[in-house]
This record gives C-alpha cells, sequence and structure tokens, in this order.
C-alpha cells in the first residue's frame, strides 16, 4: 500500500460572487482522507461544511463559484478535470447521498429502475443484469423484501427506507469514497441510529472510505475515526474521534461539547451557550474568525489569524487557535 | 387554587382525523387516530415533557390543550375548568392563561411587522394596555426579560439571527403572563452553538416566573436537560411516564428503552467522555 492518500484536499476556497458581496464559502481547507478511512466533518449551518462536500463532487462549478486549490483524487486534481471528466468520477469513484432522499429520487420512476440507471451510466450491463444488481443493492442497504421494493415509488416509502434506497443508490458503482451529508438529520432517532450503524456496516465491509459531514457531534462520535471541526469556512481543529472529545484545544470546540445536552452528566449543570452567533461569510470577523465569540481571546487576536497547526505531542491533532498551548490544557483541565 | 392541584389535566384524549373517500382526482385517505386514550397531568410549576417520534401525536396532543383543535373524545381540563364547556369570551380568557412557542423561528414571525408590533400583538387581540407609552414600557421589559435589548423594538426579524428570533417569539408568548407556556421543538431549528442559549432562558424564566411549561421535544437529550417528568409517546399513546431520574436511570418500557439506545453517540461514550 502506498502513503499517498486517497483524497488530498489543499487550500480549497471557493467563492461566490452575489449583489450582497463575496461569499467566502471556503477559506483555505486543507485535509486528507486515507483509503478506508471515515473522517466526520462537524459545523453549524454556514460554516461551509455542505460547499465543502459538493465542491469534491464538482458540483459547485456551475455556480459561477471562484474555486482556486487542489482535491487530489488518487494523485488526480478533480478540480482540473473537464465537466464531463468529472462526471465519470461523479457516481463511480466518489458518491453522495443527501440529507432529503425525497428530494434526491426521482417522484415518478421506481426505485429499481432508478439503481438499474445508475449501475448502466457507468457500466456495461444488459436490462436484466442491472436490474438484478439493483436488488442486491437494496438487498445490501438492508431494505427489506428488496424484490418488491424496486418496483416501489418513492413516496411509498418512510424517510429511514428511502434513505436505505439512496444508499443503494450510492453504492451501485462501488465508490472509493461515499461522502454523506447530513444523512441522518431528517430522520427519527431510531431509525437514524439503524442508518448509521448500516452505513458503518458497509463502509467496512466495502472498504470505502467516508467523508460524514453534518451539525451533531454525536452522531460523529458514533462512526468517525477523525473529526474536523468547521467554523466560518476553515477546519479550525481536526483531531482523531477519541481526542477531540478527551483533548480538544479550540475554544469553538469546548463551547460545542459544553453546550450540548448529553444523557450523562447531572441535569442541575448549567449548559455554557457560546456567546453570540455564527458569523457571515460576507463579512467575516478580522483575525481569529471566531474571536467576537470567544471567551478568552485577547486584543490582537482580532488582528491576526491563526493558522492551522499541529499539537505538539499529540500526533494527528491540528489546531488554528492563538492562545498557548499550555494555557489551553489548563483552560480545557478547569473546565472538566 | 391549592398548589397540590393540577394546572391541567388531560383525560382518555382521542383525535381522530376522518379519511377521505378518493373522487377522480381526489386522494383517497385512511382515517388516522392521531391521540388515541392519553392521559397526564401537568403539575403547577413543573416542566413535564413529551418525547416521542415523527407522528407519535405529541404536537395533536399540544395542539388539543390549547383547543386549536376539538377532542374526538375524552377531555382537558385546565385550572378545574373543562376547556371544551368554554364558549365565546371565556374561551378568550383561556387563551391569556395559555402561550405557545414554535419551532421555526422564521416562519412564526410576521416578517412586515416590526419587532415591537410582534410582542405587542397580544395586548392588542386582547385589548390591554391601550396607553401607547405603556404598551411600549411593556414590550421593551419583554425584551429585556428574554436577553434582547430594548432598543431592538423597532427593528425587523430579519436583521436577527434563529436564537434571536426564537427570543423573540418567547418574549410575545410571555406578553399575557400565561401560566401555561408550551414550547413544540423550541430549539430543533437552531444551530446547536445557539440551543443552549434558548434552554437556559426557558429554564430560567421557568423558575424566575413559576411558569408551569409543558415541552415537547424528539431529543431525548434535551428533554433530560429540561423536564421534571417526562411522557414517552408512541402512535398516539403514553407508553411511559416517568420522573426524569428513573426515566433515563432505569426505563421500564422497551419503547423507551429503544429510544434511549438509539440517541446517537450513547453508545459510544460519547455524554461519559465529556462529562469526565
Amino acid at each position: 500500500m502506498s502513503d499517498e492518500p486517497l483524497l488530498r484536499v489543499e487550500d480549497l476556497r471557493v467563492e461566490f460572487p452575489t449583489e450582497d458581496g463575496v461569499v467566502h464559502a471556503l477559506d483555505g481547507v486543507s485535509y486528507e482522507l486515507r483509503a478506508g478511512a471515515t473522517l466526520g466533518i462537524v459545523g453549524e449551518s454556514g460554516s461551509g461544511k455542505t460547499v465543502l462536500s459538493l465542491t469534491t463532487m464538482g458540483l459547485t462549478r456551475g455556480l459561477r463559484a471562484r474555486i482556486s486549490g487542489s482535491i487530489g483524487l488518487e494523485g488526480r486534481d478533480l478540480l482540473a478535470l473537464s465537466e464531463r471528466q468529472m462526471q465519470a468520477v461523479r457516481g463511480n469513484d466518489i458518491a453522495m447521498i443527501f440529507q432529503d432522499p425525497m428530494s434526491s429520487l426521482h417522484p415518478l420512476f421506481r426505485i429499481g429502475d432508478q439503481l438499474a440507471e445508475a449501475v448502466r451510466a457507468h457500466r456495461k450491463a444488459s436490462r436484466g443484469e442491472a436490474r438484478a444488481r439493483a436488488v442486491a443493492l437494496l438487498e445490501m442497504a438492508a431494505l427489506p423484501d428488496p424484490e418488491r421494493q424496486a418496483l416501489s415509488y418513492p413516496h411509498e416509502l418512510s424517510g429511514g427506507m428511502r434513505q436505505r434506497a439512496m444508499i443503494a443508490m450510492a453504492l451501485a458503482n462501488e465508490p472509493k469514497l461515499l461522502i454523506a451529508d447530513e444523512p441522518t438529520t431528517a430522520l427519527d432517532v431510531t431509525v437514524q441510529a439503524q442508518i448509521l450503524a448500516l452505513l458503518s456496516r458497509l463502509q467496512r465491509e466495502l472498504g470505502m472510505a467516508m467523508v460524514i459531514i453534518t451539525h451533531d457531534l454525536a452522531v460523529v462520535a458514533e462512526v468517525a475515526q477523525e473529526i474536523a471541526v468547521m467554523y466560518a469556512g476553515r477546519i479550525v481543529e481536526s483531531a482523531p474521534a477519541g481526542q477531540i472529545f478527551s483533548q480538544p484545544e479550540h475554544p469553538y470546540t469546548w463551547g460545542l461539547l459544553q453546550s450540548i445536552p448529553t444523557l450523562e452528566g447531572s441535569r442541575s449543570e448549567r449548559l455554557v451557550p457560546i456567546a453570540g452567533a455564527p458569523p457571515s461569510l460576507i463579512d467575516r470577523p478580522s483575525g481569529c474568525h471566531f474571536h467576537p465569540r470567544c471567551p478568552y481571546a485577547k486584543p490582537d487576536h482580532a488582528r491576526i489569524d491563526p493558522p492551522l497547526e499541529a499539537v505538539v505531542g499529540e500526533p494527528g491533532h491540528r489546531v488554528a487557535c492563538l492562545l498557548a498551548a499550555d494555557e489551553r490544557r489548563r483552560i480545557w483541565t478547569g473546565m472538566r | 387554587m391549592s398548589a397540590g392541584q393540577p394546572l391541567v389535566s388531560v383525560r382518555d384524549l382521542v383525535k381522530s382525523f376522518p379519511g377521505r373517500r378518493g373522487l377522480l382526482l381526489a386522494r383517497s385517505a385512511a382515517a388516522v387516530t392521531a391521540v388515541d386514550g392519553v392521559s397526564f397531568d401537568v403539575m403547577r410549576g413543573e416542566t413535564l415533557g413529551l418525547v416521542g417520534e415523527t407522528g407519535c401525536g405529541k404536537s395533536t396532543t399540544a395542539r388539543l390543550i390549547m383547543r386549536l383543535l376539538e377532542p374526538s373524545a375524552g377531555g382537558v381540563r385546565f385550572d378545574g375548568r373543562d376547556i371544551g364547556a368554554l364558549r365565546g369570551a371565556q374561551l378568550k380568557a383561556l387563551r391569556r392563561e395559555m402561550q405557545m412557542i414554535f419551532q421555526d423561528p422564521y416562519s412564526s414571525l410576521n416578517p412586515r411587522k416590526t419587532v415591537g408590533a410582534i410582542v405587542a400583538e397580544p395586548f392588542a387581540i386582547h385589548g390591554l394596555l391601550r396607553d401607547r407609552a405603556a404598551r411600549r414600557r411593556r414590550v421593551q421589559e419583554l425584551l429585556e426579560t428574554v436577553g434582547m435589548s430594548p432598543e431592538h423594538h423597532n427593528r425587523y426579524p430579519h436583521e436577527f439571527s434563529g436564537g434571536q428570533r426564537q427570543r423573540i417569539g418567547i418574549a410575545r408568548a410571555l406578553a399575557l403572563e400565561p401560566r401555561l407556556l408550551i414550547a413544540d421543538e423550541p430549539v430543533s431549528a437552531l444551530d446547536v452553538s445557539v440551543q443552549a442559549q434558548v434552554l437556559n432562558l426557558l429554564r430560567d424564566l421557568q423558575s424566575r416566573l413559576g411558569l408551569t411549561l409543558l415541552f415537547i421535544s424528539h431529543d431525548l437529550s434535551v428533554i433530560r436537560y429540561m423536564c421534571d417528568r417526562i411522557a414517552v409517546m408512541r402512535t398516539g399513546r403514553i407508553v411511559e411516564l416517568a420522573d426524569n431520574e428513573q426515566l433515563y436511570r432505569a426505563p421500564r418500557d422497551a419503547y423507551t428503552r429503544q429510544l434511549l439506545a438509539s440517541v446517537p453517540g450513547a453508545r459510544a461514550g460519547y455524554g461519559r467522555r465529556i462529562n469526565g
């Protein structure tokens, strides 16, 4: 096995000129993903996490977006590909599932036919073969009675079943990378647990890499080995999942962890909200973008823009914070 | 009325929505029983949680208590009075005593009205505080109560973030000093970093104003943080009603246990890791 990661995103910038000004959706995002690994990208609305996944799929190209940097898939820069070449990559090498399966499935075609079409889009197969593959895919996505479900229309399925059908479709051509953008947000909690378990199982069995994008830290705690936290179009912290929860380094990550109620811990302990609201990507705060909401910000943090740097002594852990390492450690220890 | 008496008491509440026969292009639909024999009390000053998945009947139950819907059977007593028997002025008086805050702070505020006009609307509807200066003072007081600046009264909803809009909705709900506040998924449309602001605000308001709160959510972690007692609903019925401690430590019903086990991160020990 080579050391070359499956996916290497470098200094990715995406800007959208609008009437109100330029939206800086992504501002120098870099990360790597090994074959077969799972990365969780956590962020709030407007953090850029969806633009990141859409850009990886080549889906922001038509939107008058200004894109720079590189997205290397097995050494090939996807940003340099023509739209036609990109079409071959989409669905074949990289597949994506979305939050709302109802708007991603065609309402007037049977599930099985839509799947068969996805199969035939990228490989030669007879109708019969494609249909058989469709049923097999539905079975793989643990849809009960796949033969019968292949004949149903999207509206005849429940939300969870639709999401399973979407997953089956994404897997049609055995992608090397699956991008799941809020795959369980629209689902009930019991169904969410089933879908997350399904994704983990399929990822293991098929050896594909997965990027799971969500606003919910608990969801990534369940499935991801690596977690990247995004804020205002940047990754502000990334680390192996365990370290994000046990030794987080960024004040925004602290804020997220302290502001979410959990099933454990004391009920009388108050949640500590993060002050203010996420910033506009048109008019971003100067310096460290988090400084207006950061309780530990110092005057010069409004001026200096922190780079994403390795945390000393913790392999794989990176943070973009201007506080000194020992000060950060002291604050976090005091919080626990 | 004595403190031991429940403020709201719900007995054998049923709500069915009739089906439709398909005629030409009209689609047929089967009859649905959204609430199927629900009974519970909400005690004065407590927060009662209603938790369950989509379609379990929790929001319909809230609407029945507000008498925004008429029950098919059973009834609701508010402070000892059968709300189904109230008419006209009595019903209007009842509406002052119970207020609701909604899930979506974007669609529940009229975009063409100023914040001040939105918060003052209950006064206009009920013909209270006719003196303009007094009304404005009260609106500004209410905005302060929910942690907003009183100067915000002449701005418009679109100038505010989701969390601030939810505060405006809460200020409006508090305007008439209701005794019962029903919060239907009040934080599920908010960014995670802002949710805690609204949850803490509701907790503070409750203890400060002695409110009784019916808190509806699909999120078991949020319910745990907010509620004294919790009713778990499934397919129109309450499957378990217990104290907070009891429900989370020793759930009795199999469905409750399944819900708790499904909370993401539960198996990963996520909560434990955070709380050390």
